[in-house]
């Protein structure tokens, strides 16, 4: 896909988490906004996935470990034609392949059940150790939440991926700068971020997280990347793309309302 | 004489004895020596992940190994797997990944290190989580077949082995031994007395106590705790009228519970828990910490009486 295109398939799914989450009247639209360029350019241009067979053994993994944001990927797996527009109404609905957080044993194409936060990395690590006993060339690739950062976790991982020299581990840090209950800067500092992951071993880039153009050139930086593995600290603005929700932490977990569904779509260049 | 041995010898045996099976992969967590994984580490290095002192991470790279194909055997003391106890949960027990976790040195049988290492609620943690099979096997026999049958159960696990000696009971009786199914050590008609772990053989010495003073007990190895073997505890229930648990582990929700759970809506017959009170353990020798807590076989034997009195 072209960057036009990438670009237009991540307004798609603008689209489609802002109707998601006012459908439900629940869920997390501001991180799945922000994360949605990166998201989109992985699918678009870089994971080797097949919608025909998602189970496909020599597949690369794609684990959303912040799985709250799973608006932003179940609006992906539409695209790709893992599930059915039709699905996208399932999310949070009894029954429905669209669970509140992303799962592996509900969604086809779903690689993880995500949840709790700072549990992906681990997950993402032992994938990619998979993939080398293997011999395999496949990636895992991790998205994080930059709040999740603050989970120990994380760092535990962080500290075995660098010592086991993963270089098919590749993470991206969705750096919007909102957690849970305010601003990260409030809530608990993280200071130099790309630092940290310099510091612990690992390969660092840190990009405009809504320039696809950059985007797709730091999938491909991660391409060269094969001794250590890779992370590249995304710059975002949460709630990216609807004018209300843009750095406002009440659209971490609150649903538009119908008159702020139908502004939403308006900005998102839906015509009624 | 009776020989003596450890049971986390028989996890780390069965890791060779499995190690054919190139799906197995063993993580550690910097405890391989005293788990026993050390000798699957040196025979298959390149099939042996180091997780360094991070129990959290363990468990989910075993996650994310078990979804890749692997079967993934993980294992540090009982009490620092309760760390990553989320992590079983939500990131193993939930997407039902087949990663199976050993926690040696449980209970306060472990002796010396004291109340911090003496884990006293693993199996009742584990027992709560769906998909999740929950063992503590007598001794190094059955722990060697218990672990061998692992990697064809298809779901998670959770075994706690024992950092001490106990005495060895199946030699040459490996077929009797199966995930699932407790095994009648001995028929009796009085008291019957369901056992896990370390107490097993304490059992066996509170029955022929009992015995010298005219009273038949069962002794049955419960070395399964989840699925429970109901059926057996139901078949001793009617044929005894009077059951005791025995378990190196708190009085609260482990083997007694589990029995008592079951036996409430079956047959509820006259049930005497012996386990660890509600409370914490100490630094002793492993009989000395039997004693203090109130569950050897002197102990066992009291209960069996305390059973039998509040018979009809």
């Amino acid at each position: 896909m072209s960057i036009d295109e990438l670009e237009d398939m991540a307004r798609r799914c603008r689209v489609e988490i802002c109707r998601m989450t006012h459908r439900a009247q629940a869920g997390h639209p501001g991180g799945s906004l922000s994360e949605i360029d990166i998201l989109s350019a992985l699918y678009g241009r870089r994971l080797r996935v097949n919608p025909n067979e998602p189970n496909w053994p020599d597949r690369d993994r794609f684990i959303l470990s912040k799985g709250h944001a799973s608006p932003g990927m179940y609006a992906l797996l539409a695209e790709m034609g893992f599930i059915s527009h039709a699905d996208l109404e399932s999310y949070r609905v009894l029954g429905g392949v669209c669970q509140g957080h992303v799962d592996m044993k509900w969604c086809p194409g779903v690689d993880f059940s995500a949840g709790s936060l700072g549990m992906g990395l681990s997950f993402g690590m032992g994938c990619a150790i998979a993939a080398r006993i293997e011999g395999s060339q496949r990636n895992a690739y991790v998205m994080l939440g930059d709040g999740e950062l603050q989970e120990g976790s994380i760092w535990e991982a962080a500290m075995g991926a660098a010592h086991h020299e993963l270089g098919n581990l590749k993470v991206f840090v969705d750096r919007n700068r909102i957690q849970n209950d305010d601003f990260c800067e409030v809530q608990m500092r993280m200071f130099d971020i790309p630092a940290k992951w310099s510091a612990f071993g690992w390969a660092v880039k840190e990009i405009d997280g809504h320039n696809m153009s950059e985007i797709v050139g730091a999938i491909e930086w991660m391409d060269t990347i094969t001794d250590r593995p890779a992370v590249v600290v995304a710059n975002t603005v949460k709630g990216k793309g609807v004018s209300f929700m843009e750095n406002n932490p009440a659209f971490h977990g609150a649903a538009p309302s119908d008159e702020q569904l139908a502004q939403a779509l308006s900005e998102l260049g839906v015509t009624a | 004489m009776t020989r003596m041995a450890a049971t986390r010898d028989g996890y780390g045996q069965a890791l060779l004895d499995i190690a054919d099976d190139d799906r197995v992969v063993v993580l550690e967590a910097d405890l391989g020596k005293s788990t026993k994984s050390l000798h699957f580490r040196k025979a298959y290095p390149e099939r042996t992940v180091s997780c360094g002192i991070s129990e959290q991470n363990m468990l989910l790279v075993g996650a994310g190994l078990a979804s890749s194909g692997f079967i993934p055997f993980a294992s540090t003391f009982a009490i620092f797997t309760e760390r990553a106890f989320e992590q079983m949960r939500n990131g193993v027990a939930r997407p039902n990944l087949a990663v199976h976790l050993c926690g040696s040195h449980g209970g306060t049988h472990t002796g010396t290190d004291g109340s911090s290492a003496q884990s006293i609620e693993d199996l009742a943690i584990y027992r709560t989580l769906p998909n999740v099979v929950v063992m503590h096997p007598c001794d190094v026999v059955s722990t060697r077949e218990l672990t061998k049958q692992l990697p064809a159960l298809g779901g998670p696990s959770y075994m706690r082995t024992a950092r001490n000696k106990t005495p060895v009971l199946y030699d040459g009786r490996e077929s009797e031994i199966q995930i699932g199914k407790g095994i009648t050590l001995r028929d009796g008609t009085d008291v019957a007395i369901i056992a896990c772990g370390v107490l097993v053989s304490e059992s066996l010495a509170a029955a022929d106590a009992l015995a010298a003073e005219g009273i038949s007990a069962s002794v049955v190895d419960m070395h399964t705790i989840k699925p429970l073997d109901g059926a057996l505890v139901d078949s001793q229930a009617a044929t005894c009228g009077a059951i005791v648990t025995a378990e190196d582990h708190s009085i609260i929700g482990g083997l007694g519970g589990a029995v008592a759970e079951h036996l409430m809506s079956t047959t509820p017959v006259p049930l005497e828990r012996v386990g660890v009170p509600d409370r914490f353990g100490e630094s002793g020798q492993a009989d000395e910490m039997l004693e203090l807590m109130g569950i050897n076989a002197r102990h066992i034997v009291a209960a069996a009486k305390r059973a039998i009195l509040r018979k009809d």
